[in-house]
């Protein structure tokens, strides 16, 4: 065991029992998975990516690109989770990956020995010839030895909630400069949201000794915590990573809800994703230590410097018992120091520069090798560190037996979020380090994140930060002073250290295994851009977005090429800033609650009636009523449509959309949107309408009807009810705001029925019986607003089927009453509910065009309705659609289908050809628009559109269908297979 | 994205229908085919400041112009389309 006796923020009173990789081992509350494993002397926990090198856990934050494992199994399994940011629980269980059969002895290792065929862009030199092979050998290789964890491919158990919030002051990351700024926001009264991706609050403050006020920092940090958390006006949101920054002042976030324990509580969502709207953002994110390259940075057991000291500090850890500490500034000698208060041994300290620092004076250096302008170039051992090889300024060489290397090359302002807006980070030569020089608006980035380093300047810079922010809303700003801050004392210097004449694995990107030779191999291929260096290396691309590489692939790049840092520039960042489950961006949109439902007033007496529900855009709608004995959905539709033609049927057509149109110049606007004349229509009478689009194309149809001179109601199909909306809006509002007119959606608040067939006058007439529905007293097209048991309903004589028909309307919330009365009074007559398909059959029987014909590429003579264009008026799509294209009588336009077997099947979406035509795309001279079995005929019959159209009646054709394999002779007939004289639906 | 509707206040983008230049005028008809043909078809792309139609869909289903710039989505200005071109 590692474990230290004393220290650390661990909850030595509560042990928790977890597994790796099927070995139990024990931790502490407040530990995360990668602590626990140092703790009990697990070193090897990952095999890398390309070369399957063994790896072991490098930080202790959501930078780490080594330490990824399985976390939990069957459907919760999560691949490729950061040892270093899963907080421990008891139970729990993860694996290790990309390796077989064991993380001890990897096959795949062997690579190593393939290394130089890996090199930079090897996915373009090696995979590239015969191209014959790349399907065959080449992909299948590449995915099987690429990736790293795999996906349960079970489904997700758990849920994810969403949330919006809206707040003055969002501070990302509760280190010492946001706890500093949201203290100052929060005693200020603005409202605040605190950020932080740990599962506790405080950043470094846990990590580092530091003392601040009398306190340690971490106690200072959770007095703070406390205080926020008893304001109203401040939200803690620990667990919870901001990952984008979006337009309009929008973040993303997502706050780990249950991530911590076992599984969800009942009820409760594994993640919530927060969208959070802030009138101003501080980032306070802090920094990202850089590692060193040298060769054997990556075994296991070599750590980044502040990695050691936060498992020394904050999970009291010894993570070695020996320590070597190779150094580009005073972090690493810092580190010394924390070593050795907690009693381990520090056999050699390597400091790239000329000078110790004054922090040296410090330690004991009595029995340790000090190598100024050193370097470490080689590391013994494989699977755990064992020696490092030290080389002095003289060049000399000593190897020092080690378990613990220790790295510091600086550090970088972790500013990924503030680059989020295409706003390119700018060198900083007196920091050494990329920041931040334009902001998305109204963010800014304080302390480290800002490149103010030192613990005071960093609570410093909160606290003005702040008190600027509370200025901006125009309020008075709490006094604020933090006293007496006693660091480590070392200095800012930030050097970037890059080595030269290494021999060796020497990596740069840790997770995608791009060494320093990769580097200088693309800059030598002339890869000298950052971003075609990024591609061509992959370096960076990882999941860790190089965050620890980036800066060292820089200086690497820049050595190669003779440029500065500043003139390579470096990339900017998208969003995910760390990666997120697609789970919690979906949320509750899956499954059933993929998009809403809407139900219409009769759909649960349809579902009582043995009704077949399809979705019609959000709206279920009864396809057909399943009858005691009925097996083949055929026969229902047949007996439907048979019984409504041949008595009386009624329909749920509550779905269509309906608008009304009121004003002094409601007729006006009408004429304008549609094809024919709407001036003209008396009171009580209704009309079929055409709509075009602006550009001459037929847009939808429908009818409208006049009720007053000043009050029309419009339908229009169902699945173009929002467009329509829109459509008549933009006239209203955008075209000719000087009409006054009003438009308003009402399709919600009627429920409408359709009543057709010879015997709908009766039952209505038994429904009505104070209304004289006679012929010449209630004509075809005739509407009216009437009472119902004291309800208004409006009475439509309109008709879809052919038959004669009615369509009545209530309020929706007595649409099943409505219904339910109409079944009793048309009992006696035999009156049966149909649903969408034998409607469909019926329209297509009497050829209506519909949405299969309306489909945005036909003009109004496509569809044999050219006549109606008026050619008295202007409305809109009136001069695109008499373009010479779009009049060609060449053009495709409507016809029907007969098959010459009558046991022929006509399937839409076959095409027509000449008769021994060959079946080809050049041959194609139409095509089936709707199909369906005509009970009426009984016979198959189709509508097409076919090139000629009219002019062709009567020929024979061969319809092809090539995907369902078959040629049926066809003869092209009129498009009105029922009644083309129109009798029924007068009489 | 946020849009300032001049008539709800500071809307969630999603509840909005985006349409496009705001420059095209409908042609009076009678007008030259080409006429019509530039307002169906024709539009600026600057990168820069545009004026924009977009339609409160899911709100109070005004068309609403802003004035945005492209390069950043800044919105500068908003207005109700109905009340006429000039703010
Ligand atoms: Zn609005």
């Amino acid at each position: 065991m590692s474990r230290l006796n004393t220290g650390g923020l661990i909850d030595r009173a509560r042990p928790l029992k977890f597994t790796f990789d099927g070995k139990q081992y024990s931790g502490f509350e407040g530990d995360t998975l990668a602590a626990a494993l140092l703790a009990n002397d697990v070193r090897l926990v990952a095999r890398s990516f390309k070369y399957h090198r063994p790896r072991g856990i490098l930080t202790a934050g959501t930078e780490e690109p080594n330490a990824l494992v399985t976390l939990r199994e069957g459907a919760r399994a999560e691949p490729n989770s950061k040892a270093t940011a899963v907080p421990l629980y008891d139970g729990l269980v993860a694996s290790s990956q990309n390796r077989w059969p064991s993380l001890g002895f990897d096959l795949l290792a062997l690579n190593q020995l393939a290394s130089p065929i890996f090199v930079a862009g090897f996915y373009y030199k090696t995979f590239m010839r015969p191209a014959a092979l790349w399907e065959k050998l080449y992909e299948p290789l590449i995915r099987r030895a690429a990736g790293l964890g795999a996906l349960s491919g079970l489904p997700d158990p758990d849920s994810y909630d969403r949330k919006h919030a809206f707040c003055d002051l969002l501070v990302i990351g509760a280190g010492p400069a946001g706890l500093a700024a949201a203290l100052t926001a929060g005693r200020s009264g603005l409202r605040v949201i605190v950020a932080d991706d740990d599962m506790a609050m405080g950043g470094h403050l846990l990590k580092e000794r530091s003392e601040i006020a009398g306190a340690t920092g971490a106690d200072w940090a959770a007095g703070v915590v406390e205080e926020l958390a008893s304001y109203p006006n401040v939200t803690l949101l620990p667990r919870t990573g901001v990952f984008g920054v979006y337009d309009g002042h929008e973040y993303g976030a997502v706050e780990r809800v249950a991530d911590h324990l076992p599984e969800p509580l009942p009820g409760q969502p594994r993640q919530r994703l927060w969208k959070i709207v802030a009138k101003h953002a501080l980032l306070a994110s802090g920094a990202i230590e850089r590692p060193l390259i040298f060769p054997g940075n990556d075994r296991p057991g070599v750590m980044m410097a502040s990695a050691v000291s936060a498992y020394l500090n904050r999970f009291a850890v010894a993570p070695g018992k020996k320590a070597v500490i190779f150094t580009s500034c005073d972090t690493g000698w810092q580190t010394a120091l924390d070593l050795q208060a907690a009693g381990i041994g520090v056999a050699a300290v390597v400091d790239t520069r000329a000078q110790k620092p004054a922090l040296a004076d410090r330690l004991d250096l009595s029995d340790s090798v000090v190598a100024l302008q050193g370097a470490i170039v080689d590391i013994k051992g494989s699977k755990s560190v064992k020696g490092a090889t030290i080389r002095d300024g003289s060049g000399k060489e000593t190897t020092v037996a080690c378990d613990l290397v220790a790295m510091s090359g600086g550090w970088n302002p972790a500013i990924g979020l503030g680059s989020n807006f295409g706003n390119r980070p700018v060198w900083s030569e007196e920091l050494n380090a990329f920041l931040l020089d334009k902001t998305p608006p109204d963010f800014s980035s304080i302390g480290s994140a800002a490149g103010r380093m030192s613990l005071t300047s960093a609570l410093g810079d909160g606290i003005r930060a702040a008190t600027e922010v509370v200025q901006q809303m125009g309020k008075s700003p709490a006094e604020m002073a933090i006293a007496d801050v006693a660091e480590t004392g070392g200095t800012n210097e930030n050097m970037l250290w890059v080595p030269s004449g290494i021999e060796g694995k020497a990596f740069v990107d840790f997770q995608n295994d791009v060494t320093a030779s990769d580097i200088k191999l693309a800059a030598s291929e002339g890869f000298v851009s950052i971003e075609h260096l990024k591609r061509y290396t992959t370096m960076g691309m990882a999941t860790d977005q190089g965050k620890l590489s980036q800066i060292n692939g820089h200086g690497l790049l820049a050595e190669e090429t003779k440029k500065t840092i500043a003139e390579a520039g470096t990339i900017m960042s998208r969003p995910p800033y760390t990666p997120i489950a697609l789970g919690v961006v979906a949320g509750h949109h899956r499954g059933e609650h993929f998009r809403p439902v809407r139900h219409t007033a009769s759909h649960d007496w349809a579902a009582e009636n043995g009704a077949a529900f399809v979705d019609v855009g959000q709206w279920k709608r009864a396809q057909w009523f399943v009858q005691p004995g009925e097996t083949e959905w055929r026969t229902s539709v047949d007996r439907e449509v048979n019984a409504t033609r041949g008595g009386v049927g009624i329909c749920d057509v509550s779905t269509l959309g309906k608008i009304d149109v009121l004003g002094p110049d409601a007729a006006t606007l009408l004429d304008r949107l549609y094809a024919n004349m709407f001036s003209t229509l008396p009171v009580g009478r209704a009309r079929y309408g055409l709509m075009l689009r602006e550009d001459g194309f037929v847009m939808d149809d429908g009818t409208a009807t006049r009720f007053a001179e000043d009050k029309y109601y419009v339908t229009t199909t169902t699945a173009n009810a929002a467009r329509v909306m829109q459509h008549i809006d933009f006239a209203r509002q955008v075209i000719w705001p000087e009409l006054d007119v009003q438009a308003t959606s009402v399709t919600e608040q009627w429920a409408t029925y359709s009543i057709a067939g010879p015997q709908s006058r009766a039952v209505l007439q038994a429904l009505l019986p104070d209304i004289d529905l006679a012929n010449e007293a209630f004509k075809f097209m005739a509407a009216g607003e009437y009472r119902w048991r004291g309800t208004k309903i409006r009475l439509f004589r309109v008709s879809f089927s052919g038959e004669l028909a009615y369509e009545i309307s209530i309020g929706a919330n007595r649409g099943r009453q409505l219904l339910e009365a109409i079944m009793a009074a048309g009992a006696p007559f035999g009156i049966v509910p149909y649903g969408t398909e034998a409607l469909g059959v019926m329209r297509i029987e009497k050829g209506h065009p519909a949405g299969n014909e309306m489909n945005g590429q036909t003009t109004a003579g496509d569809l044999g309705m050219g006549r109606m264009l008026s050619t008295k008026k202007d409305f809109v799509g009136r001069a695109m659609a008499q373009r010479p294209g779009l009049t060609d009588p060449g053009r495709m336009s409507l016809v029907g289908l007969k098959p010459l077997d009558h046991a022929a099947t006509l399937r839409a979406g076959a095409h027509l050809l000449a008769k021994g035509a060959e079946p080809k795309a050049a041959n194609v001279q139409g095509r089936v628009t709707s199909a369906a079995f005509s009970p009426t005929l009984g016979h198959s019959i189709a509508l097409a559109l076919v090139t000629g159209g009219q002019e062709r009646i009567g020929e024979e054709m061969m319809l092809n269908d090539i995907v369902r394999g078959s040629d049926v002779p066809v003869e092209i007939c009129d498009a009105v297979f029922v009644d083309p004289a129109g009798e029924r639906l007068r009489g | 994205m946020r849009i300032p509707c001049p008539y709800c206040g500071d809307r969630d983008s999603q509840e909005f229908v985006y349409r496009g230049d705001a420059a095209p005028v409908r042609p009076s008809d009678p007008a030259e085919e080409t006429e019509f043909f530039d307002y169906v078809y024709l539009r600026e792309n600057p990168a820069g400041p545009i004026d924009e139609l977009w339609y409160h869909a899911q709100g109070c289903r005004n068309w609403i112009t802003l004035t945005r710039d492209t390069r950043d989505h800044a919105i500068s200005a908003a207005r109700l389309t109905s009340e006429g071109k000039s703010a």
